[in-house]
């Protein structure tokens, strides 16, 4: 039952490996400069460390915005999700998985009565406007000094094609690794607090957690996608979409990994505050908007000729409508689950308290006992707690 | 890994290999033709064996190439652009011997005060091709450069057009038969034409040019 609950997670990582490997290896593949076994297996394993390694940041973000504490309200939401993003396609809007998840959260939080973290929701928000910004950025400056120094190495084209071939393939470990951390969030995120797992307890000191159990598996997902569907999806990006040089496109992969990573590295983000500079937030973002965001730097630094400007509008609008109907379908879905399938698809943070200190034979006194603590013991996570008061004011 | 640096780095030498014939053939063409005009029969049919020893070396070379960057698709971006300087800096080799093995066969009657503006026509075309050679290496290591040295192809070859025009009005001011004359304006014609050729390849050259910046 568990796994026909997670099936809609696994989708949208299948769905994820499909599409989004393609801006990674698109062009590498598209042009024949690494071949689809190669590319398909770096993606592969990198997504999964990726996953395993750097998920959770981003994930707990989600978990701010929504920590959906029922397994059939993960699966609804992962649905509506997935059903989002295929309409949209469909319809030839343009779409996010990560925008398609958080409306679908919201959609949850307005079902199940939770509050809407409102700072979550804008640090997630303005995340997606940035991505695209900063991509472009880096993009821009990295093809300036590539121009620059290129013509200063006096590198023989055909060995020029060799080191591209390399740094293609390094670059697209490091975008795979990214794609993996960043975007898992939207795959398994949704779950984290709802699925039954217990820890794993591999050795005395590697324990694998219920987090880590759902990146794996996510991350196997994301592989099946890129193994069985993705080599269609490259070759049309490759030939058709995004026709770049080889040079070029390693500048887009590199800036698009990067700005993935940048999302996604709670290292990075913990020496920032080290340091005491501002933290960057830990948010899954869209990898094709960075990828067209860094298309787009390339272009302006070129001079700003034969930009269809139509596609930032394409982009922005994006940015509202994906959610706004990720929303509504994750209501009408989680309507449908509740009242049709008679499932449960999210318990009170009160209803879960009771429920774990009575099965403990505990008597228990909330009167007495802070909140905070009794939530803590239950979810290790103040994200409830936070829903809770915000409703309460 | 160390296999693609292996093959790449025989394909580079492989190139310059092929270049290099193609510049020892213009060498060889302005000896060859000196030699003719002095009447020097056996220098002159040296240097024929040898351009048409080095033509045979471009042509081998050239195959080889061409099936090495198909069988590994290396260079899928400027593959095309590369076979197709290849092929047409191979055309320049053939008009070379060809041109030379025309001197052998028809041994056009040349008069002695006709000898150095022959060879200032030769010596112009020959220009042309040694400058297409170096743009040619520019391309593939200095790309940037390409551009300048084209600038030389070019000028050489409306040179060897200039000097051409006034051989071909010498000829025809001479008092010679009509059909001496046809015959010197033909070899006149296929000294100019090995410039032509190297204009064709450098027009092709400058467009590659461009699509190898980034």
């Amino acid at each position: 039952m568990i796994f026909l609950f997670l099936s809609s997670g696994l989708f949208l990582g299948w769905s994820l490996g499909a599409n989004d490997a393609a801006n990674i290896f698109g062009t590498a593949v598209g042009t024949k400069m690494v071949r689809f076994k190669t590319a398909a297996l770096i993606a592969s394993v990198f997504v999964i460390i990726g996953a395993y390694l750097s998920g959770a940041g981003a994930a707990h973000t989600l978990g701010e915005l929504g920590a959906i504490n029922e397994l059939a309200g993960s699966f609804t939401v992962a649905i509506a999700a997935a059903f989002t993003v295929t309409l949209m396609t469909r319809l030839k809007l343009p779409v996010s998985t990560s925008q398609a998840v958080v409306g679908a959260i919201i959609g949850w939080n307005l079902f199940s009565g939770f509050a809407i973290d409102y700072a979550a929701l804008t640090k997630i928000v303005s995340t997606w406007i940035v991505c695209p910004i900063l991509a472009a950025i880096f993009a821009a400056l990295l093809y300036k000094l590539s121009k620059i120094l290129l013509p200063k190495l006096n590198i023989h084209l055909l060995r020029m094609d060799a080191y591209t071939r390399v740094a293609l393939i390094v670059v697209g470990a490091f975008g795979a690794y990214s794609l993996g951390a960043n975007n898992i969030a939207n795959v398994m995120g949704m779950f984290i607090h709802s699925v039954p797992f217990q820890d794993i307890q591999l050795s005395q000191v590697l324990t694998v957690s219920t987090a880590e159990q759902l990146f794996i598996l996510g991350g196997l997902a994301i592989s099946v996608g890129i193994f069985t569907y993705s080599r269609r999806v490259m070759n049309t990006v490759g030939k058709d979409l995004f026709r770049l040089s080889p040079i070029t496109a390693f500048i887009v992969v590199l800036s698009h990994s990067l700005v993935l990573y940048i999302f996604a590295s709670e290292g990075l983000r913990n020496w920032l505050v080290a340091n005491n500079l501002p933290p960057i937030p830990l948010v899954p973002v869209s990898s094709s908007q960075a990828v067209i965001g860094a298309i787009l730097g390339i272009a302006l630094v070129k001079g700003g000729k034969n930009i269809r400007f139509g596609v930032l509008g394409k982009i922005a609008s994006g940015w509202v409508t994906t959610p706004v109907i990720a929303g509504i379908v994750s209501v009408f879905f989680l309507f449908i689950m509740q009242n049709v399938f008679d499932q449960a698809v999210y318990r009170s943070a009160e209803n879960v308290v009771w429920e774990q200190k009575h099965n403990s034979n505990e008597i228990v006194d909330i009167s007495c006992v802070s909140k905070t603590i009794l939530y803590e013991e239950v979810y290790g996570d103040l994200a409830i707690l936070k829903n809770a008061e915000l409703k309460k004011k | 890994m160390p296999i693609l640096f292996k093959l790449t780095k025989m394909i580079e030498s492989q190139i310059e290999a092929f270049l290099n014939e193609v510049s020892v053939s213009a060498l060889e063409f302005r000896k060859a033709l000196a030699c003719y005009l002095k009447d020097d029969n056996e220098g002159f049919m040296q240097r024929l064996q040898s351009v048409t020893e080095s033509e045979r070396k471009a042509d081998a070379l050239r195959l080889e190439i061409e099936k090495q960057l198909y069988m590994r698709t290396l260079i899928p971006e400027n593959r095309g652009d590369v076979l197709a300087i290849l092929e047409n800096t191979d055309d320049i080799i053939d008009t070379i011997k060809d041109t030379l093995m025309e001197f052998s066969v028809e041994c056009p009657q040349i008069p002695t005060d006709l000898d150095d503006s022959y060879l200032e026509l030769a010596e112009a075309s020959m220009q042309s091709v040694e400058w297409l050679i170096k743009a040619i290496r520019a391309f593939f290591k200095e790309f940037y450069l390409v551009n300048e040295l084209l600038h030389k192809v070019i000028y050489y070859e409306k040179e060897a057009d200039k000097l051409a025009v006034m051989l071909k009005r010498k000829i025809f001011q001479k008092d010679l038969d009509l059909s001496c004359k046809i015959h010197l304006r033909y070899f006149t014609f296929h000294v100019e034409r090995i410039s032509d050729a190297s204009e064709s390849v450098a027009d092709r050259l400058a467009i590659y040019a461009i699509k190898r910046e980034i």
